[in-house]
């Protein structure tokens, strides 16, 4: 088991060390990082002098090793709008974020496993149909769309939730539904799917057969070993989930680091875009690693893998 | 397969056969199964309704999708102009007919899709083909790339590079075609990694066909199965991101109609007009929910098994 997650230790650093290339290269897609970084009506002088100034003018690797050894430090120069570093920007934001992914998770969570368990229990009966439409239908429903038809509905013709900005509790209902509900949709899906298959197995048969009630076979029994791929499910959903946040952050007006990124690859603030980057796909690489080593201890069989 | 397609005579020489009867061919057996399952079908139905829409567009639409008036803007569905034309879903700020814009919008959701689509399913497939059947560190090499490549929000990523590059339909297409070619990698080679074991192949191995020959005339055609079923439910990703960053203002450029770019002009009029916004959206989620109808229905016909 040490061995496996050191060896999953190495591999996640690696994979951050690959993030680091994509992100250096964000800037150097054109090829030329100083006009990028200057307002379209900048000078060929002003160019020049930028790129003396920043060292586009050395090779590619000695720049790459320069942005990784700042990287490291949490150091991806300054914003060239609000003057404060970029990863102090990025890092005021973050709680946002966090708070809404959390909430869209709780949210997917308390809805999704229910649902998914009901559904496998009372297989092709009505209330397996309507989960299973209401899932495939959140399946589909694009993010922004459902966002604004909440904003339609819940503020401007209820009046119930504000459609914007961050603050009580309030706040957060629109947005995390917003947010949650692709999630929902999906662990619904994988829940009933895993359910359905563990309560096929010879192990629920003897339970049933020694007479064990139908409750604690259903929750205990099953559900433990349903719960596996539930919870690898919860950190790729993870990516999903800070992903969704540009989209939906942007919609509700909510102050995190989606609608900073988005903010700022119009405003061609790029050492924040690339400090956003950075950290999210860090975020992504450290949470996933984390599930791996709870995962040796749900299912001691991946030890030996 | 049960109808024998050649006969061997009792001297062994082959008697080449006659065509097969329409009914028999694999991919008209594969679509009578389809149809059976009502899910299915209904998916199917949305998907050929949304590609006709598509090919056809200027046939179908009632009206130019660009043509402006602004003495008829932000109409309710069901208006009637002066010359009795109804608009079906109502007119847009500019006063444009907002069902047009719908059907033209299809062109761009489809192409983008379509060619997004070709292009990662390519790269996966050859990715996941040389990585299961070489293995080792080739494999260790593409699997790393694909961790490197999943630990990226992709919409995050998308945006800032398309911020970057401008955005076109040729810098959408590549920018999505590029960075979506994980999951067929990943389903391709845990396809390669059984049917190498499989004797087939070892035949071929041991009669000394080089690996290339193998992987394009042995392991391909047997990994394909799964493949088209990935490339389906992935169109309907696609569809949705290219919205997305039509909605953000990153897609194809105005006055062009896109799904994504009319739900971002339909956000402005939320409060006085909420056609503008609520059926370009109904657009995405209807061909979204078709296109994953059909590749469900493609997975539980042709590989119940595939997990994806």
């Amino acid at each position: 088991m040490k061995a496996y997650l050191i060896r999953r230790f190495w591999q996640s650093l690696l994979v951050l060390l690959g993030v680091s290339v994509v992100v250096f290269f964000i800037l150097h897609l054109t090829g030329d990082p100083a006009a990028l970084l200057l307002p379209p009506d900048a000078t060929a002088e002003d160019i020049e002098k930028l790129r003396a100034a920043l060292g586009f003018n050395d090779p590619l690797p000695v720049q790459y090793l320069r942005f990784l050894r700042g990287a490291v430090q949490g150091n991806f120069g300054e914003s060239l709008r609000h003057g404060e570093p970029a990863m102090s920007l990025v890092l005021e934001r973050l709680p946002a974020t966090f708070e809404l992914a959390g909430a869209g998770l709780f949210i997917a969570l308390s809805l999704a496993i229910p649902a998914g368990i009901v559904s496998a229990v009372r297989r092709n009966k009505p209330i397996d149909y309507i989960s299973t439409v209401v899932a495939l239908l959140g399946q589909a429903m694009p993010t922004f769309w459902l966002g604004i038809m909440l904003i339609l509905v819940f503020s401007v013709r209820l009046g119930w939730f504000p459609s914007s900005g961050r603050g009580d509790i309030e706040h957060l209902v629109l947005p995390a539904i917003t947010l949650g509900l692709f999630t929902t949709a999906r662990i619904t899906r994988l829940t009933r799917s895993g359910m359905l298959e563990v309560l096929g197995q010879d192990y629920i048969r003897t339970a049933r057969a020694k007479g064990v009630s139908e409750p604690p076979v259903v929750w205990k029994h099953a559900l433990r070993n349903a719960s596996i791929p539930i919870v690898t499910i919860v950190g790729i959903e993870l990516g999903t989930l800070l992903g969704g946040s540009v989209i939906t952050e942007t919609i509700f007006a909510w102050p995190g680091v989606g609608r900073l990124s988005v903010q700022a690859i119009f405003n061609r603030d790029y050492p924040v875009v690339q400090a956003a980057v950075f950290l999210l796909a860090s975020t992504f690489v450290i949470v996933n690693f984390m599930v791996d080593v709870m995962y040796t201890y749900l299912d001691p069989r991946i030890r030996f893998r | 397969m049960a109808s024998p397609t050649t006969t061997t005579t009792a001297a062994g020489t082959l008697v080449l056969a006659p065509p097969r009867p329409f009914a028999e061919r694999e991919w008209v057996r594969v679509m009578a199964r389809l149809v059976r399952r009502r899910t299915a079908l209904f998916g199917l139905v949305v998907v050929a309704a949304v590609v006709v829409a598509a090919v056809f567009a200027s046939v179908v639409s009632p009206f130019d999708p660009l043509a402006q008036d602004i003495g008829q803007r932000l109409k309710e569905p069901g208006w009637q102009d002066a010359q009795g034309r109804i608009h079906p879903l109502g007119t847009d700020h500019l006063g444009r007919d907002i069902l047009s814009r719908i059907i033209h919008g299809s062109r761009i959701a489809l192409s983008v899709g379509l060619a997004a689509v070709m292009i990662s399913g390519v790269l996966g497939m050859a990715v996941g083909l040389v990585s299961g059947y070489f293995g080792g560190r080739v494999d260790d090499f593409f699997m790393r790339l694909a961790d490197i490549q999943l630990a990226f929000p992709f919409i995050l990523l998308a945006i800032a590079v398309i911020g970057v590059l401008g955005p076109s339909l040729r810098n959408i297409i590549i920018v999505i075609g590029v960075s979506s070619w994980v999951v067929y990698a990943r389903v391709v080679r845990g396809e390669v990694l059984s049917i190498r074991e499989r004797e087939f192949v070892q035949a071929a191995v041991a009669l000394g066909s080089r690996d290339w020959r193998i992987l394009a005339r042995h392991v391909l055609p047997n990994a394909f199965t799964p493949w088209l079923v990935v490339a389906t439910l992935d169109m309907a990703r696609v569809i949705v991101i290219e919205s997305a960053l039509s909605f953000l203002g990153l897609g194809v450029q105005p006055p062009t109609p896109t799904w994504g770019g009319m739900l971002a002009d339909g956000r402005v009029y939320l409060s006085t007009a909420w056609w503008l916004a609520t059926f370009p959206g109904l657009a995405i989620l209807v061909t979204v929910l078709g296109i994953n109808l059909l590749g469900d229905g493609l997975r539980d016909t042709l590989d119940p098994r595939l997990k994806v």
